[in-house]
């Protein structure tokens, strides 16, 4: 394959223009015409995946060449260990998301466009090493998702979608004031991310900092982290559940993604200096504060909503530590959660598709009536616990060996939450699935063969992430540990060299 | 060079060109009777002035009429874009159901010698030629703001755009006089010599003199606070003649503020930055007026319910964006300001087309208008407001974010970080009300009673051409960015 970076990128546009292109009153093909084009996502995914060289730093797959060359600006994509595993992450769980969006009815045409325009927006933002152009996927991402949300969405769509947008859009001209501020004032004009990393050393410590600053909120907004996450709950509520796939599974992701690609790599000193109160203090606040209003809720979704934020703290928590436990452990947290608050959320639809409604009082004793599907649930609820032998739990244990040297008392914050975590999934599974059945939901049917099939491969892959972590953690390594390497160098000489 | 009176005709082509067009198409209004064809003759008369603008050969430039005019790359780019934006405008009023009961032949001749006027001011290299061309800008403009004789609103904007515009204008003229006091000449030459010469310059009367000119450009770019004409006359003209005041009518203010605040009373130093000529302390001054102006012009935006109205303000707003790129004295801050105001004429010219798709169907200009359009045949046309109003936004892929992110860049590079930052907000605040129609046509259900809004090939071609452009130029903008690099070089003097 010559440029398989590209394809994986622009495959999903494709199949967006076939879809707007369809005539009329061929609707039905929409669906698989979307199936059509994510799958080639999926198997392109892994082959990168089949030959990928773990031992190198460097970046693979490599496709440069001028796009707007009188600004530097460059048509530049590749990966590196950083970016591999959310490549795969977004090819699995877009596949998915279409199959779970079977359920839409209106504007299919116009959903299934938006959706494809999406894919390749978040495929662009991990794949971009061009500054400039991973701003543009950022961006370009933001509209289709106000639309699924806003047109496709439960009763108070509207709000969230503008929320949303507002929100994000606000985190993305910060980071594009500190884009122009890095093009400006490096050792040479250039929005190559490789190359602003090369030059790191160039910038003050005062630009540093305030650079560091205005992409931290436009990367902590979409985390989302603590007090910028009023926007997640709202729009995963209303958002359909395909939406709320693609939100937490492959969304929340870029926020650390950025700052691991962008704040670490580019700005190390900065990132040292603010490692502690900016990514441990306000990571330790999403995991507990996260953990207390998840158990607060009384919507089923709500509820998977918070524990994202929870979860999403362990990740911060994680990069904060500034070791190599801690840094793998973050990432590898971020493929973990993907996969399991995907599964989550499948779950919440299965039964908002029968039951119409999320109220976790509402129900009861779902077991007897479904034992697939509280099965598969109960599965989901462990790994989201972190129980031994499913992938979150090695994440998150890497997450507090390696942050335990630095922050014990976040650690022991972090740790005793598991069981805050325990309690609230523990208690809603009870609520629901356990104890007296509702007479109302007798005859509810069980589990439907698509269903089944978009919720057991992601259980399959926490299952072998959770016995062999390697799987994954094999591709970071190198670069990461290079990463990490970067931000504690630049710190013990930073006084020396730096104004 | 300075050219004398027959020797300047060969760079006057083009205002040649429109002067023979007005006086054709007033003449063929009163021989034919079909008046029909006159507004395509005026569109092909348009054309060929933006032909012979773009065949015009490239050199380094010349005065014209013994230092009245000026002929160079700078007055070439806003020609052009006058041009176009008088094009879309002929263009516009042949598919508009408002202009075709008017008086046609009359309507586009006034809408050429406008044009010309434009023209004018963007070449004027003399105070009293700029301020003559300014006044027959808008006396013209005043004609086709209330040209719906029977529409109380169109004439209640005309009589605002005049009183408004003749109080402007006046206090334009007063400045000038101070400005001749001081300097003894209105040539911007001798100005730019006078105000640089060492020796004691009354500071306050030039500041003083520069603000009461500034009432005169200010008006006609509308920026606060010479901007309370704008929503009202944007409201009330015909939806063709509001493009061409919002587009065409604001570049050429553009163009001559830019002449003035720049070769005429500052200099060029090294690397392609300027400085304010001691005399002159303009700087301070336009910064405060282009944050007032998007400042002001995002919130009252907010809370706009008419689709003109809300445009117009809108306007406001983006001229201060503008203007961003004027305040900071650097050829960068040109040339952005040059490209945003390209930007500027395809995407907001093409929300205007849209509206008046609409208003064609429905009669109506209101936001309710258009509860539901994608959802009630009207996909096409809510796609493309959707992308033109994104563009406004400056949300990537599109042109209206390469205009941002020129003018952005040029201002991070000179160091005006709370200009920026200030800047950004605005643009925060702004997709709030651009996005407001967007809800509506999209999230919105349509009721059932709305009158359905079909297809028209004249309106849609255009239209299509313009999202298109604010698409494919939003990915691949160097042919227009190079345009504007060409186009920053005024022409003060034989070197």
């Amino acid at each position: 394959m010559t440029h398989p970076l590209t394809l994986i990128t622009f495959i999903p546009l494709i199949g967006m223009v076939l879809i707007l292109i369809c005539p009329k009153g061929q609707e039905k093909f929409i669906r698989w015409i979307a199936v059509l084009f994510t799958l080639p996502q999926l198997l392109i995914a892994g082959w990168l995946y089949a030959n990928f060289n773990t031992s190198t730093t460097s970046v693979q797959f490599a496709e440069h060449y001028a796009w707007i060359p009188a600004y530097h600006i460059f048509y530049f994509l590749g990966v590196d260990g950083i970016s591999i595993s959310m490549v795969l992450l977004t090819a699995i769980i877009c596949f998915i998301s279409v199959f779970a969006s079977f359920t839409i009815e209106r504007g299919e045409r116009g959903y299934y466009a938006l959706l494809l325009l999406l894919d390749t927006g978040m495929m662009g933002v991990f794949v971009a090493l061009d500054f400039f152009l991973f701003y543009v996927f950022w961006e370009v991402m933001l509209l289709p998702m106000y639309f699924l949300i806003g047109v496709w969405g439960g009763p108070r769509r509207e709000y969230a979608a503008i929320k949303f947008f507002l929100y994000t859009l606000l985190g993305s001209v910060l980071i594009l004031l500190a884009m122009l501020g890095l093009y400006y004032y490096g050792a040479t004009p250039t929005f190559d991310m490789v190359e602003l990393a090369a030059n790191a050393s160039h910038y003050s410590m005062t630009f540093q900092r305030v650079a560091w600053i205005a992409l931290f909120i436009g990367f902590a907004i979409k985390i989302p982290a603590f007090p910028f996450h009023t926007w997640l709950p709202d729009a995963h509520v209303e958002a359909p559940t395909a939406i709320s796939v693609i939100l937490a599974g492959v969304l929340l992701k870029m926020g650390t993604y950025g700052i691991l690609r962008i704040n670490f790599s580019i700005l190390p000193a900065a990132s040292h200096e603010f490692a502690f109160w900016l990514l441990g203090v306000v990571g330790t606040i999403n995991i507990v504060y996260g953990a207390l209003c998840a158990m607060a809720q009384t919507d089923y979704k709500k509820l998977i909503a918070y524990s994202s934020v929870s979860h999403m703290g362990y990740v911060m928590l994680g990069m904060a530590a500034l070791t190599e436990a801690g840094i793998n452990g973050a990432v590898l947290q971020m493929f973990n959660h993907g996969t399991i608050t995907a599964m989550l959320f499948l779950l919440v639809g299965v039964i908002y598709d029968r039951a119409h409604h999320r109220e976790i009082a509402g129900f009861g004793g779902l077991a007897s009536q479904m034992p697939m599907y509280a099965a598969l649930t109960g599965f989901a609820f462990f790994a989201a616990m972190g129980l031994p032998g499913l992938s979150a739990f090695i994440s998150e244990v890497l997450v507090l060996i390696g942050a335990w040297r630095r922050y014990p008392m976040m650690t022991i914050l972090g740790a005793g939450t598991a069981i805050l975590t325990a309690g609230y999934m523990l208690w809603t599974f009870q609520r629901i699935y356990l104890g007296p059945l509702n007479e109302k939901y007798k005859g509810l049917a069980d589990l439907t063969p698509r269903e089944f099939f978009m919720l057991v491969p992601l259980a399959i892959i926490v299952l072998i992430l959770g016995v062999y972590p390697h799987a994954i953690l094999g591709l970071l390594g190198a670069s990461l540990n290079h990463v990490n390497q970067a931000v504690l160098m630049a710190h013990a000489p930073a006084a020396a060299i730096l104004p | 060079m300075d050219l004398g009176n027959a020797a300047s005709l060969s760079h006057f082509l083009p205002e040649l060109l429109l002067t023979a067009g007005v006086i054709v198409l007033v003449v063929a209004d009163l021989i034919v009777r079909n008046k029909a064809p006159l507004g395509d003759l005026a569109l092909i008369i348009a054309a060929g002035a933006l032909v012979l603008i773009a065949i015009e050969p490239a050199q380094r430039g010349a005065w014209l009429f013994h230092r009245m005019l000026v002929f160079d790359a700078f007055g070439l780019f806003f020609r052009a874009l006058i041009a176009l934006a008088a094009m879309v405008a002929v263009w516009m009023s042949i598919g508009s159901e408002e202009v075709c009961h008017c008086d046609q032949g009359e309507y586009y001749a006034i809408l050429l010698a406008s044009t010309l006027g434009m023209f004018l001011m963007a070449e004027a290299t003399n105070l009293l030629m700029a301020y003559l061309a300014l006044e027959f800008v808008s006396l013209t403009s005043y004609i086709l703001t209330g040209f719906l004789r029977h529409n109380r609103r169109s004439q209640e904007a005309a009589l605002k755009y005049l009183i408004y515009g003749g109080v402007a204008s006046g206090t334009m003229i007063y400045g000038v006089s101070w400005i001749f006091g001081i300097a003894g000449s209105l040539d911007f030459g001798a100005i730019n010599r006078a105000l640089a010469a060492p020796g004691h310059l009354p500071v306050l009367t030039v500041f003083i003199a520069l603000v009461l000119i500034l009432a005169g450009l200010g008006y006609k770019i509308a920026a606060v606070p010479f901007h309370m004409w704008a929503p009202d006359v944007y409201t009330g003209a015909p939806i063709p003649i509001t493009t061409f005041l919002a587009v065409g009518s604001k570049a050429a203010g553009f163009a001559l503020l830019t002449r003035f605040f720049y070769p005429a009373i500052s200099h060029l130093g090294a690397g392609g930055s300027w400085q304010a000529l001691a005399g002159a302390d303009w700087p301070q001054l336009l910064l405060v007026v282009c944050v007032i102006t998007m400042t002001l012009g995002n919130l009252a935006a907010l809370q706009q319910t008419n689709m003109k109205r809300l445009l117009a303000y809108s306007s406001i707003a983006q001229a201060g964006y503008a203007l961003m790129g004027v305040v900071i004295l650097t050829n960068d801050g040109i040339r952005a300001m040059l490209f945003y105001l390209f930007a500027y004429y395809v995407m907001d010219a093409g929300a205007f087309l849209v509206v008046m798709i609409v208003a064609n169907a429905t009669g109506r200009e209101d936001i309710e208008a258009y509860r539901g359009l994608a959802w009630r045949g009207g996909a096409v046309p809510a796609v493309a407001l959707a992308i033109f109003l994104l563009s406004l936004t400056g949300i990537p892929a599109t042109i209206g974010f390469i205009g941002k992110f020129y003018i952005f860049a040029a201002v991070i590079r000179s160091r005006f970080y709370v200009l920026a930052v200030i800047g950004i907000l605005n643009s925060t605040v702004s997709l709030y009300y651009y996005m407001a129609p967007i809800r509506m046509m999209f999230l919105e259900e349509p009721r059932g009673d709305e009158t359905p809004v079909t297809f028209e090939l004249w309106n849609y071609g255009l239209m299509g051409v313009l999202a298109c452009a604010t698409i494919v130029l939003g990915l691949y903008w160097t042919p227009i960015i190079a345009f504007a690099d060409r186009s920053m070089h005024f022409f003060t003097g034989p070197s």
